[in-house]
């Protein structure tokens, strides 16, 4: 079986995050970056089919500057065969990112494609489905439990209240969401084979993008909160400030 | 705040291995297990299914094959995690004398399974209750009959020896009166423990100060196969010895993982805690003396990473690899001194897990080897000074 899956890289969910001079981009400056949390998902769902077909090749494709590599070896370490690293500098849209990644894995032949359902940095939730789009694939998104039987895919996601089970053939593209496995953690043997493994430097040249980020800004700092007092007499004040002030119930 | 440790980049892959590992094993994780007194059995069985244990072990038979410098590098991570390399560090070196001097058989029978993590061979046996440091008195005796070896002595001080499938001992085959040097006539046996209780082995469990199960032993006419001993019959103490430099520069390390450790709870705690309307950090009388053992910490880790690189250039480096051992183990003490002070009464509650960290620390001044026999080592031979003992 022959799998692709889809890795960006994303400011670890811990570090503080400052706006850059420009006021629409993040200071890069110190932030450690990590594999998108759900890319992992993908990840070890890609490794887990070829290990149960027993043959294939896995590749992970990443699109963005020169440092994304130190992520992909993540991947490499975690067991996937080879990485592809699209060159690109700066911030490109969603459709950017798929239009370039799609040209690129449009031509390998892949039974199955794979993608985190969304990146925690922006939250866009888009570009698997827009590469499902521009190859003319089937996409299941958002899959929290995936079964392939032959050719014959099965994918449950989580909806409103209940699950949806869904099927189709492969090749398909899906786009992972947490309870679809534990991804693995590298090891020693695979972190140091990783340092060994292809990882292809190609660069790509992005039209411009349709959406452009205007400005960006942290939430308002939180406020103190208000003691508005204890036991059973302090409910009707708390009951009117949470209905008028605060207006959630 | 940043990574205290200017080296954090460097072996960035390992360290960040090492600590996806040990992020799940969290504070509450450590003050369970301690509370306990148990061995970190989860802990250390995930180390070893992602193989950072096996990383001195040649890739031919499945390990690693990492330098000693990438090893250490290990070890310092574990310690600086909150947890302690004493529940496992021998599976990492241990296995050092079976690859140095053993035979071709039981390299490729014992060595792959050790890199696989099947086999766990974390015990070794030397210190008797009337001979620890001066090795060539030990009494444990191992007299040859047939093609069996039968065993009989008390070994005291033994670690893990529940928690290992294989121990390596050492014994006298030849009484101390018969040889011509006191120190031949000493071998090493890789005894195979899983052939049960009942067998003339009794272990008994030593309840102490930290927990990382630690033995007496008493061998009453315990047979072991001929061919569990290593390499030639009375050359023992050399093989044990030559194994100790490595051993050194691995305990430096994780003393050093201690230093960083108590230095970034301390410098947090200082900068957070407020009293007399200001951070306690403020004061001259709190600050310096976490500057003062950061510097010493970083200076412990310069020979280390010193004695690590003539080990692994395979230059001699016992004088770096012991100074490297003495001077961290003294930093990581006095950062967990000035750590405790620090917290002032709240270092002494679980929660901040300050005292466990302190007790854990405090063993390195005694084991592997204590500081004196350090001091007499550099005296008599990088000083040239006569023996002083």
């Amino acid at each position: 079986m022959k799998i692709a899956v889809c890795l960006k890289r994303v400011p670890d969910t811990t570090t503080k995050i400052v706006v850059a001079g420009d006021g629409k981009s993040i200071d890069e400056t110190g932030v450690k970056f990590v594999p998108n949390p759900y890319d992992e998902y993908a990840i070890e769902a890609a490794i887990a089919f070829k290990e149960k077909a027993g043959a294939g090749e896995t590749v992970v494709y990443s699109l963005g500057a020169d440092v994304a590599q130190e992520t992909m070896r993540t991947a490499l370490a975690m067991g996937i065969d080879r990485g592809v690293l699209l060159q690109s500098p700066g911030s490109p849209d969603g459709f950017e990112v798929a239009k370039a990644l799609a040209t690129e894995i449009g031509t390998g032949g892949f039974d199955l494609v794979l993608f985190g359902k969304m990146a925690v940095d922006d939250y866009n939730h888009q570009v698997g489905i827009m590469v499902a789009e521009l190859l003319e694939l089937p996409c299941i998104s958002a899959v929290s439990a995936l079964t392939i039987d032959g050719s014959a895919v099965t994918a449950e996601r989580e909806v409103e209240g209940g699950v949806e089970v869904v099927t189709c053939q492969l090749p398909v593209v899906i786009t992972a969401d947490k309870g679809i496995n534990t991804p693995r953690l590298p090891s020693l043997k695979g972190i140091m084979a990783a340092k060994k493994k292809p990882l292809e430097l190609k660069p790509v040249t992005l039209g411009p993008g349709g959406v452009t980020v205007t400005a960006l800004a942290l939430p308002p700092e939180r406020q103190a909160g208000k003691i508005v007092g204890e036991g059973p007499d302090a409910v009707p004040a708390l009951v009117q400030l949470l209905r008028n002030e605060a207006k959630v119930i | 705040m940043s990574d205290i440790n200017p080296r954090a980049r460097d072996y960035a892959d390992i360290r960040q291995g090492v600590r996806d590992v040990c992020a799940p094993f969290d504070s509450a994780y450590w003050q369970r297990v301690d509370r306990a007194s148990e061995y970190p059995e989860e802990f250390v069985a995930a180390l070893t299914r992602a193989g950072w244990l096996a990383a001195l072990i040649p890739e031919e038979f499945g390990g690693g094959g990492l330098s000693v410098t990438e090893a250490s590098v290990i070890l310092e991570e574990i310690n600086r995690s909150g947890a302690n390399s004493g529940a496992c560090h021998a599976q990492m070196y241990v296995m050092g004398t079976v690859l140095r001097h053993g035979s071709p058989e039981q390299k490729k029978r014992y060595l792959p399974a050790i890199a696989a993590g099947q086999l766990r061979l974390q015990s070794f046996a030397v210190t008797e209750p009337t001979a620890g440091t001066d090795t060539t008195k030990i009494k444990t005796f191992a007299e040859r009959r047939g093609d069996r070896y039968v065993v009989n002595g008390q070994k005291v001080w033994i670690s893990r020896v529940q928690h290992s499938d294989l121990m390596i001992l050492l014994a006298r085959t030849t009484p101390l009166e018969k040889v011509k040097k006191r120190t031949d006539g000493l071998s090493v046996f890789l005894v195979d423990l899983r052939q049960g209780g009942g067998t003339g082995l009794t272990v008994r469990p030593i309840e102490n100060l930290v927990h990382h199960e630690t033995n007496e032993l008493f061998f009453e006419n315990y047979e072991i196969p001929a061919d569990s001993l290593i390499g030639e019959e009375g050359l023992g103490f050399k093989y044990i010895l030559d194994g100790m430099n490595a051993e050194r520069i691995l305990i430096a390390a994780e003393c050093v993982g201690d230093g960083y450790w108590f230095i970034d709870k301390a410098r947090t705690y200082a900068t957070e805690r407020i009293v007399f309307d200001r951070p306690i950090g403020r004061n001259q009388g709190v600050q310096f003396p976490i500057a003062q053992a950061y510097a010493n910490v970083r200076a412990a880790d310069l020979m280390r990473y010193e004695g690590a690189r003539l080990f692994d250039a395979g230059e001699p480096c016992g004088a770096e690899a012991n100074l490297a051992k003495m001077l961290a183990a003294d930093a990581s003490w006095q950062a967990a001194n000035v750590c405790l002070q620090t917290f002032g009464g709240f270092g002494f509650a679980n929660e901040y897990d300050v005292k466990r960290k302190f007790r854990e620390t405090r063993l390195y001044q005694v084991a592997p080897i204590s500081t004196n026999l350090i001091l007499s080592f550099v005296g008599e031979h990088v000083l040239g000074m006569p023996r002083s003992f």
